[in-house]
């Protein structure tokens, strides 16, 4: 608190402020909360009363909870993020202590690239990885028996593999910002004691950074869960919960779209208001 | 000595994984999208591709204007940003400033899409706005699919990119500085100007930074709520991709935009006289 700022005009102004910023912020996700249980066919008010049938229909209207296209998305979401975010956030882990103890003079090269996706517009990322792994997919068609389509073709393995380039630079961010309050001694205390390096990093290293390991991967899992830009170039058959979504709303859409947006920012409130009240940081 | 081999092995892996990390999902990916932009549809090399940005007005100018409206955007966060960032740091109670910060963080992880598609429906012909204006009695302009839509989603997706580097940087500022500037007669305004600002200029450069790639690089933003007449450059790339399959030209089309923010971002951080270090960290 400013000493000097405490007229009652200035603080008058500051809640004014704040509270018009905050009704704006939350607007549309209040909107989309009623709406998902509106009875009516359209999208959007007046609101007819009250229904579940968003969620628990299975005649007429169908809701989410017998939506087979809609859950199966929402699975391939969740299977991708879990897998996405514990790939990331071993190589970030490993990039950090890396960077930590590398004495190359690559190293600063090395470390502007590794953050460089966070300022590469998603779209580009996406059609340099397609691009790319159509290349590699043909040369081993044309010059070997081995068929990397299943892995290398727009489906499920190519948006793991394309997720795992820019989630890890986040990942990379979190853990890294706690290796910087590591204290060395303690490393240098269990080698005199003669503990092996990989003792050291068992035992010492990962238990210190637990809390930013946990931390990024929860990161990790929404950043994929969440992808639209890259992820739209690397889909098959099978999309992920936001590109299916997409469609819907495009094409065709249907007030169940309300519902699922409402459970997952249901979800998502609830989880950090719950970090707000038990979370240490 | 043994430790010290163990420890080059380690290290070494760390180093494997990191260089495989970065070489195969961001080198090569990039330099396969730059190859591919000089090559036409037998595999030759040609220009064409850049030829033909520059002979069409659409793509010119559709690149224009999205450069244009990246720089307008970052503007209008920033304008939003700057005294949210100092109420929060300064003149709200620490607990209370977590709690917001908490909603604040909300739509991060609800998702682009939902959130993108949440202002669709408040905004539309019988979202919430437009039906409670109407109901007063109070004729609206239509408000989705025009400019004003597409700015507001643009800014509410971004904002946060903007707010929390420059409250990183305000947590630095020493409030003697603001109490001794008020008891020396210094206006509010100059205050601003001369302590605040320059204060959080590392903060403001890097959210800018984020807040223009992650503008320029948007898909969903300018598809659902900018409407037809708004045409995005990501759209024309998704449309060589996915539409037209014409994949040559949309890696040239990808490689401009790319070369274009790397532009901009350097001219920014000239311009403001920032260390890229900084910035980046």
């Amino acid at each position: 608190m400013i000493n000097g700022l405490v007229s009652k005009r200035y603080q008058a102004s500051v809640f004014v402020f704040t509270a018009f910023f905050f009704l704006f912020w939350l607007l549309p996700l209040f909107v989309i909360s009623i709406l998902a249980f509106n009875n009516a066919d359209y999208i959007g008010f007046p609101f007819k009363g009250f229904t579940l049938d968003w969620f628990f229909g299975s005649g007429n209207r169908v809701g989410v909870f017998h939506d087979a296209d809609l859950l199966q998305a929402l699975f391939i979401s969740i299977k991708t993020a879990l897998l996405v975010s514990a790939v990331s956030l071993f190589i970030a882990t490993a990039a950090v202590l890396y960077f930590e103890k590398a004495k190359s003079r690559f190293k600063d090269f090395l470390y502007y690239l590794s953050v460089s996706p966070l300022i590469i517009p998603g779209v580009i990322l996406g059609i340099a990885l397609l691009t790319f792994a159509t290349t590699i997919l043909y040369f081993f068609q044309d010059h070997s028996s081995i068929d990397l389509s299943d892995y290398l073709s727009p489906g499920f393995w190519l948006v793991v593999i394309g997720q795992i380039s820019f989630v890890t630079s986040y990942s990379m961010l979190i853990v890294q910002s706690q290796m910087k309050k590591f204290d060395k001694t303690l490393e240098e205390a269990a080698l005199s004691l003669k503990a092996s390096r990989f003792e050291v990093l068992r035992y010492i290293v990962v238990p210190y950074l637990k809390p930013s390991l946990i931390k990024a991967f929860l990161a990790g899992f929404l950043i994929s869960f969440s992808n639209f830009n890259t992820t739209v170039f690397l889909v098959g058959s099978d999309p992920t919960l936001p590109i299916y979504l997409f469609s819907q709303v495009k094409y065709n859409l249907t007030p169940v779209v309300n519902a699922i947006s409402f459970l997952i920012i249901f979800t998502i409130t609830a989880f950090a208001f719950l970090n707000f009240l038990f979370g240490k940081e | 000595m043994k430790s010290d081999c163990s420890k080059n092995r380690l290290l070494l892996i760390y180093g494997l994984i990191v260089v495989g990390w970065i070489f195969m999902l961001i080198v090569l990916p990039h330099t396969g999208l730059f190859l591919s932009s000089f090559t036409n549809d037998d595999g030759k090399f040609t220009l064409a591709n850049y030829l033909k940005f520059f002979n069409q007005k659409i793509y010119y100018k559709t690149f224009l204007y999205t450069f244009f409206n990246g720089i307008l955007i970052a503007f209008f966060s920033f304008l939003i940003s700057m005294p949210l960032a100092f109420f929060l740091t300064k003149n709200i109670p620490k607990k209370v400033s977590n709690f917001l910060l908490t909603i604040l963080l909300i739509p991060l992880g609800v998702g682009e899409l939902i959130v993108v598609y949440s202002w669709m429906v408040t905004l539309s012909d019988n979202g919430l706005i437009k039906h409670s204006l109407q109901i007063l009695g109070i004729d609206v302009p239509k408000l989705l699919n025009t400019p004003f839509s597409m700015t507001l989603g643009f800014v509410y997706i971004s904002l946060v990119f903007m707010l929390l580097p420059i409250m990183q940087s305000l947590e630095n500022l020493d409030n003697c500085l603001v109490e001794a500037a008020l008891d020396l007669g210094a206006s509010k305004f100059t205050i601003i100007k001369r302590i605040i600002i320059p204060f959080a200029m590392p903060g403001i450069v890097s959210g800018t930074i984020m807040v223009f790639t992650m503008v320029i690089g948007d898909f969903l933003v300018p598809n659902i709520l900018g409407g037809k007449s708004a045409l995005w450059f990501t759209e024309i790339i998704y449309n060589n991709f996915l539409t037209t399959l014409n994949w040559n030209l949309g890696s040239a089309f990808g490689f401009l935009l790319l070369l274009g923010s790397v532009f901009v971002i350097w001219l920014l951080i000239k311009i403001t006289g920032q260390q890229y270090e900084k910035v980046v960290k």
